[in-house]
């Protein structure tokens, strides 16, 4: 369903991704580890067209990303992203954020967009706080609501961008558990995370990258707990026993 | 203190006209400014490397151009080249021209003030450009530009007095020519300073309204 092959990009002169080949099918989740600077986030920002890419190709469902061509917004309503920070709009309710793609993006009506937002807030876990406005919102609860808004798009895949990474550890939970049920239901997803249980359960494959190669990759078992690589052995001990 | 209420009773009436012109001047240039402003702002926040430039350089021109010199150019000058306007027309224009440049300054300050994740947002959602501007980084930018937008208005219903220098009668003119009528400097000038000051005082709350709210997350 997105076909990575051969990409290539840099910030100036520092070259991030070297040669990225990678494919990731329909109902399949895959999560990318790797040292923070790796690369992992600029391929998801790649592959929904927030960066270009400099060589190699990236398609989605057979349509090539280019952030500059109009194709770029109906394939970002067919991926969404979900992002480290949330970014949700501040200045709208919870339920208004989910909805302002579908009315706004899509044309969908407005009652039929308002109910279906709704149903996802309360997918979420978060029907009763959906007059809310963000800043009133836990981290966890506003990466719920960014999670109901990609929903709101209804995607065929999702790239998550360190989703769990700006919580307060006593959040994760609620977000990684939304996260795993999409999973369960079926939905395409790419998750960017340094949250090696959730890789360890839900992953079907895992990508492990440094300094902007794939160095390892496999069924999450296989490389969470035998990894081949000396790299990746090293970042797993790492990540696994800091002390 | 008795000739003053005196001249008040007597003068009143005809600085009244002037402050109806002060006022179609302060609103008019104020609605130009804002407009042209926005477009010069988006202009420079294009990403279009023309579109900035040449929005750049126009800020810097108009900048470096007293409103006085603006005035007389539109007014006096613009005629030779087939363009003949009003007194007022080319007061409202040159006022809302010489701070279309600030506008233009103060609303760039606030889309930049935007978190880019924000815009980011945006397009992953598959928003395009101008959606982007119109639904999610300009509602966000008003609260940050609106205590410098009332300043601004301040300042153009003081500088709204410029106008008089091409025959605009505003109150400062009709100050200046009753005073030169009568030699009643003081009771005119007194009255003419209070009447922009009993102006200006609701935009003053205004802005400091403004601020408030801005203060507020």
């Amino acid at each position: 369903m997105i076909e990575l092959s051969n990409v290539h990009k840099s910030f100036g002169k520092v070259e991030v991704l070297k040669g990225i080949t990678a494919s990731v099918e329909k109902g399949e989740v895959v999560c990318i580890i790797g040292p923070s600077g790796s690369g992992k986030s600029t391929i998801l920002r790649c592959i929904n067209g927030l960066e270009s890419y400099d060589s190699g190709d990236i398609t989605v469902e057979g349509a090539r990303v280019d952030r500059n061509a109009p194709s770029i917004v109906s394939i970002r309503t067919q991926v969404s992203m979900v992002f480290q920070r949330f970014n949700l709009f501040p200045h709208r309710t919870a339920l208004e954020n989910v909805i302002e793609g579908p009315v706004y993006v899509k044309k969908e009506p407005r009652a039929a967009a308002l109910e279906r937002g709704r149903a996802l807030l309360a997918q979420v876990g978060l029907a009763e706080k959906a007059e809310v406005h963000p800043p009133q919102l836990s981290g966890g609860q506003q990466q719920r609501v960014a999670i109901a808004r990609a929903l709101a798009m209804q995607p065929k895949a999702i790239l998550f961008d360190e989703p769990t990474s700006a919580l307060d550890p006593e959040l994760v939970g609620d977000v990684l558990s939304v996260m795993r049920k999409l999973a369960d239901d079926g939905m395409t997803m790419v998750v960017v995370t340094h949250e090696m249980g959730f890789a360890r359960d839900v992953a079907d494959r895992v990508l492990f990258i440094d300094g902007g190669v794939i160095v390892e990759q496999g069924p999450a078992k296989s490389v969470l707990n035998q990894p081949q690589h000396a790299r990746t052995q090293d970042f797993l001990r790492r990540v696994l026993h800091p002390l | 203190m008795q000739s003053f209420w005196r001249d008040t009773i007597e003068f009143l009436p005809i600085l009244m006209n002037g402050v109806a012109l002060t006022i179609i001047v302060t609103i008019g240039s104020l609605l130009l400014s804002t407009l042209l402003g926005l477009i010069w702002a988006l202009m420079r926040v294009s990403g279009i490397g023309v579109l900035s430039g040449l929005s750049a350089g126009l800020i810097n021109v108009i900048r470096g151009i007293p409103i006085i010199v603006l005035l007389f150019y539109l007014y006096f000058v613009m005629p030779e080249f087939g363009l003949t306007l009003t007194a007022l027309q080319a007061a409202i224009l040159g006022l809302g021209i010489a701070y279309s440049a600030y506008q233009a300054e103060n609303f760039r300050a606030g889309i930049e003030a935007i978190d880019k994740g924000q815009v980011e947002a945006a397009q992953a959602i598959g928003m395009g450009w101008w959606q982007t501007m119109r639904r999610v980084v300009l509602p966000q930018a008003i609260k940050i530009v609106l205590p410098p937008y009332g300043n601004v208005m301040i300042m153009m219903l003081k500088d709204s007095s410029q106008a008089s220098t091409i025959t605009v009668a505003e109150l400062a003119l009709q100050g200046k020519l009753i005073a030169s009528s009568t030699f009643k400097n003081t009771s005119v000038f007194t009255l003419v300073a209070l009447m922009y000051l009993t102006m200006s005082i609701p935009l003053i709350l205004l802005v400091r309204h403004f601020e408030k709210r801005a203060g507020q997350k």
